[in-house]
């Protein structure tokens, strides 16, 4: 933190005071943000923290206008010295990408998907500077390299689609960076990225705010995200800032019951006591009755047994037949909630699919409750799906939009021929009870409900046929991290009472490590590790499951340090063994020297 | 079943949950998605407008002349002849300083004697109902064939699709001339139902491009888990997210049909007499456009309204379909809140 002590001394790039953001409905002003007001320095970054809908994002986005139609900005935003706040369209065209970049949260819309990666730097470059397209070209690949995306010369004539996720965003960033822009917004940069690529980009962001001049502006509403990143933090709540620090003041001092709720709502590895006298071990009394060993044979007793299990997308035209699963061993006793962790395109979400039946079995076996769902006909089917439910990631979705809630939660009991009429609608009542929704809510709309709420109309959904086994598909992937510790409690308390067996499949070991007895860890179709949720979080046995752990950001800046330094330990003795350079220190490249080649998108699990 | 029900209240955390998106939700709070729609077609001035014109034009035409053994309160029908008010059966229809006159025969009379208003009525009628007709055969079909071939995908989807393709290779004009002579035989409901046959094509398309994109999406994996047909999938689930392409595409075809109906009736192969339409009256009097310009007019006039009203009536209702369209208020209004 050396721009702490010599920040006083330079003028500040930003310096926003009193901004307001309203919103313009139906005849009234809402506000979005009020009484902002902050300063940003050069080579300081300053993180805004709070959930979704807390007005972080839009009161940056009205620095540069780009707030909706709808939409004004009152107050006053200075950026070295020129008031930005009231300027006209074409001067603030070109305070945009020139003095103030933007890196978006999701790199593939923000990106053009029909132009190449260079092309778009290039275009930003010659907007605002006179440039040839030669030098143009140079300064594009030159940026490319900045940000460590391998083989710059080749990336360069790549289009967004034929990049992975990761490299997208430093893509991204590149262009942010082409014009040295005098303040960089991060609006959630990390947030649609797994856990290993965010660190990653974690690393880049920390890298360059040494190498260049610019403030950065980093919105996010994950505390462990700006742990090790951060040199201030605003927490917005509502619309205002209900406090602000230092990093260190923030994280091991926190003032305000909001932050400190929010610093207790991430997840954190090791949080969860292992001994079987906490009130978690005794609540899980199959733990105990089961062994720890995987694979064993059980009979009837197991509601989920994989032997060798083989899924494959099916070609289509052209593209061959893709291997998503190849050839895992689970089994997931009653009441058993196992973790099944992985990057995106591992094929975790593949299991989850087919074991409720909605991707066929191509080799091995897979016995669900005692039906074997290789070549599984359509009536044996139903009958498995009177005992197996799943809980999709977006819930957003997963619900019809045309459906109220109560007809989407009571359709499985409905078609059951289990209740119908008043009995219908007393379950679905009891239902919302159980994930602590109103029962007024029935009649509304999913888009009239938040992200939280959503979700728990999809558990409800899950559990009207009262299943012995549920699929989790990162079911809290897609929400706030307050939100999520509030569906991760919910849950909890379900699968206590109603004791189901549970496939949680999550790329976060923060998260399953709350639920989970046993974890299963897959890396590109194939069951890297598995054993006792103890084993895989306190002395993993494979590189991947180790590399996995210390990508998890935890919400301590000193702590997030000592996990980062391990973690770049643990690349370069990677690299070493792959004979690559010492240089290389990105996992995209390890794994290309490895083999394997990432056939799925990182944004489309 | 262990279902012990759990009446505690939410907890009073809630309350900040709800508060997530509040203000992009100000403006849909309590309403349905269908009610949202309409809220937002109520607002287009274009669309509503053209709606009220269209409704006048169909009370006007018939409750004028009445339909079918119902009598209207318009004293002369569509056959009879009667002897010229204005001489050269100029129309009576007057705006001047000293306000409307309507006079006896206020759209003029043809060589004949015929009353024209009656008769404009009447092709009106004859118009609409070829109008309405198509719209609905072509739709059902559309619908039909798109959504099992978008839903089902594979050799269902190749056999429908190729047979689309087939209708749409066939120049319209000439199908419908061939079947409106073999069938219609000058019977409107007849061509009506002949010029449905040939003109869904689009509508097929168009759902079928729906589906496919539906069928992908997480609710209806979520129906087929929760146990539901493919029947219930596809009429409960993907159907009503598919309304807005299909209504939007209905007026369309629509507004395509009045005039396709005309300009077959026009060439001769569609409606002919004695029976009437827009499109016929027009190729009926053609040779006296030179004389008695108005019997050219009169119709002329009424084709563009109803072909214009559902035009707009359709662009309303995408607007209103459309997510994105958001009502933008004026500087102005900002300004005074």
């Amino acid at each position: 933190m050396t721009t702490e002590t010599t920040a006083p001394a330079t003028e500040p790039i930003l310096a926003v005071d009193n901004l307001g953001v309203d919103f313009w409905v139906d005849g009234e002003w809402y506000p979005a943000a009020v009484d902002v007001s902050y300063e940003v320095r050069p080579g300081e970054v300053l993180a805004i923290v709070g959930e979704s809908g807390s007005g972080k994002t839009q009161s940056s986005m009205s620095l540069i206008g780009l707030l909706p139609a709808n939409g004004r900005a009152t107050g006053s935003a200075k950026l070295a010295g020129r008031e930005l706040i009231g300027l006209s369209h074409s001067r603030l065209r070109h305070v945009r990408g020139n003095d103030v970049a933007v890196i978006f949260q999701e790199p593939m819309t923000a990106l053009n998907p029909v132009y190449t990666v260079g092309f778009q730097i290039i275009e930003t470059l010659r907007t605002h500077r006179e440039i040839g397209p030669k030098q143009a070209r140079e300064r594009a690949i030159e940026l490319l390299t900045m940000v460590e995306i391998p083989n710059p010369e080749l990336s360069v004539d790549k289009y967004p689609h034929q990049l992975s996720g990761g490299q997208r965003q430093r893509a991204m960033i590149a262009q942010a960076l082409a014009l040295d822009p005098k303040l960089l917004i991060a609006d959630e940069p990390t947030t649609a990225l797994d856990v290993t690529v965010q660190a990653e980009i974690l690393k880049l962001m920390r890298d360059l705010r040494h190498r260049i001049d610019s403030g950065i502006v980093l919105i996010t509403h994950d505390m462990g995200v700006v742990a090790d990143l951060a040199d201030r933090i605003l927490v917005m709540k509502d619309g205002r800032i209900v406090e602000r620090g230092t990093a260190d003041d923030i994280f091991n001092r926190p003032q305000h019951a909001y932050t400190q709720q929010l610093l207790s709502a991430v997840p954190h590895l090791g949080s969860q006591s292992f001994s079987q006298d906490t009130v978690v071990g005794t609540a899980r009394v199959t733990e105990r009755a089961r062994p720890a060993a995987h694979g064993s044979a059980e009979g009837g007793a197991d509601v989920f047994v994989a032997k060798d299990l083989v899924i494959e997308y099916p070609k289509r035209g052209r593209i061959p037949a893709f291997r998503a699963v190849d050839g895992i061993d689970l089994t997931i006793g009653q009441g058993e909630v196992v973790g099944l962790v992985g990057e995106s395109g591992s094929g975790k979400t593949t299991v989850g699919r087919a074991a409720v039946g909605l991707l066929p079995v191509v080799g091995g076996s897979l016995t669900i409750g005692g039906h074997e769902m290789r070549g599984i006909g359509s009536k044996e089917l139903r009958q498995v799906r009177d005992h197996v439910s799943i809980v999709f990631q977006d819930p957003g979705s997963s619900l019809n939009p045309r459906l109220p809630i109560g007809e989407s939660i009571g359709e499985p009991l409905f078609l059951h021929k289990i209740a119908k009429g008043a009995e219908l609608d007393r379950r679905v009542e009891s239902l919302l009870d159980q994930v602590h929704l109103a029962r007024g809510m029935r009649n509304r709309y999913p888009h009239e409900l938040s992200g939280g709420q959503r979700q728990r109309v999809g558990i409800a959904r899950a559990l009207a046929l009262s299943p012995k086994l549920l699929v989790a598909d990162e079911p809290t992937s897609a929400l706030d991290v307050s939100v999520q510790a509030r569906v991760l409690e919910l849950f909890q308390e379900l699968q206590r009472e109603y004791g189901f067996a549970c496939l949680f499949i999550s790329h976060d070991l923060a998260v399953v490590e709350i639920l989970s007895e046993r974890i299963a860890v897959m890396h590109k179709g194939k069951l890297v590790e598995q054993g006792p949720r103890e084993q895989i979080l306190r002395s993993p046995e494979q590189d991947y499951t180790r590399r996995l752990l210390s990508a998890v950001p935890v919400p301590n800046p000193a702590e997030q340090r000592k996990r980062r330094e391990m973690r770049d330990r643990l690349l370069e003795e990677a690299a070493a063994r792959t004979g690559m350079r010492k240089t290389v220190v990105s996992v995209d490249e390890i794994e290309a020297a490895g083999g394997g080649i990432q056939t799925r998108s990182d944004t489309n699990p | 079943m262990t279902q012990t029900p759990i009446t505690t209240p939410p907890p009073p955390e809630d309350a900040t949950e709800r508060l997530e998106n509040a203000i992009e939700l100000k403006e849909v709070e309590g309403l349905s998605q269908g009610q949202i729609v309409f809220r937002r077609f109520v607002r287009h001035k274009g669309a509503m407008t053209a709606a009220a014109v269209l409704l006048l034009v169909i009370l006007l035409a018939t409750t004028s002349i009445g339909i079918g053994p119902i009598d209207g309160w318009w004293q002369f029908d569509h056959i009879r002849t009667h002897p010229t008010a204005i001489p050269g059966g100029r129309p009576t229809l007057q705006v001047g300083l000293d306000g409307i006159t309507i006079g006896a025969h206020p759209f003029g009379q043809d060589d004949i004697g015929r009353d024209l208003f009656a008769r404009v009525m009447f092709g009106t009628q004859r118009s609409l109902l070829v109008m309405v007709l198509i719209g609905v055969l072509a739709t059902t079909i559309g619908i039909t064939f798109g959504a099992l071939s978008g839903f089902f995908r594979g050799r269902v989807d190749t056999f429908l699709m190729r047979l689309t393709d087939m209708v749409i290779t066939i120049p319209i004009i000439v199908v419908g001339a061939v079947l409106g002579k073999a069938f219609g035989g000058g019977n409107a409901v007849l061509l009506g139902l002949a010029l449905g046959l040939v003109t869904w094509t689009t509508m097929s398309r168009l759902v079928r491009g729906d589906f496919l994109s539906l069928r992908e999406r997480e609710f209806v994996d979520a129906a087929r888990v929760a146990g539901a047909s493919n029947g219930r999938i596809m009429f409960k689930h993907m159907l009503p997210n598919a309304i807005g392409v299909i209504i939007v595409n209905t007026t369309l075809l629509m507004a395509s049909a009045i005039i396709l109906e005309t300009s077959l009736s026009y060439l001769g192969f569609g409606v002919s007499a004695p029976d009437i339409s827009l499109g016929q009256l027009i190729n009926d009097y053609q040779s006296a456009f030179a004389t008695r310009p108005w019997l050219f007019w009169w119709p002329g006039l009424f084709i563009i309204i109803i072909a214009l009203c559902v035009n707009f009536i359709g662009d309303g209702l995408r607007d209103a379909f459309d997510p994105r369209q958001r009502k933008i208020p004026s500087k102005r209004k900002m300004r005074q809140g």
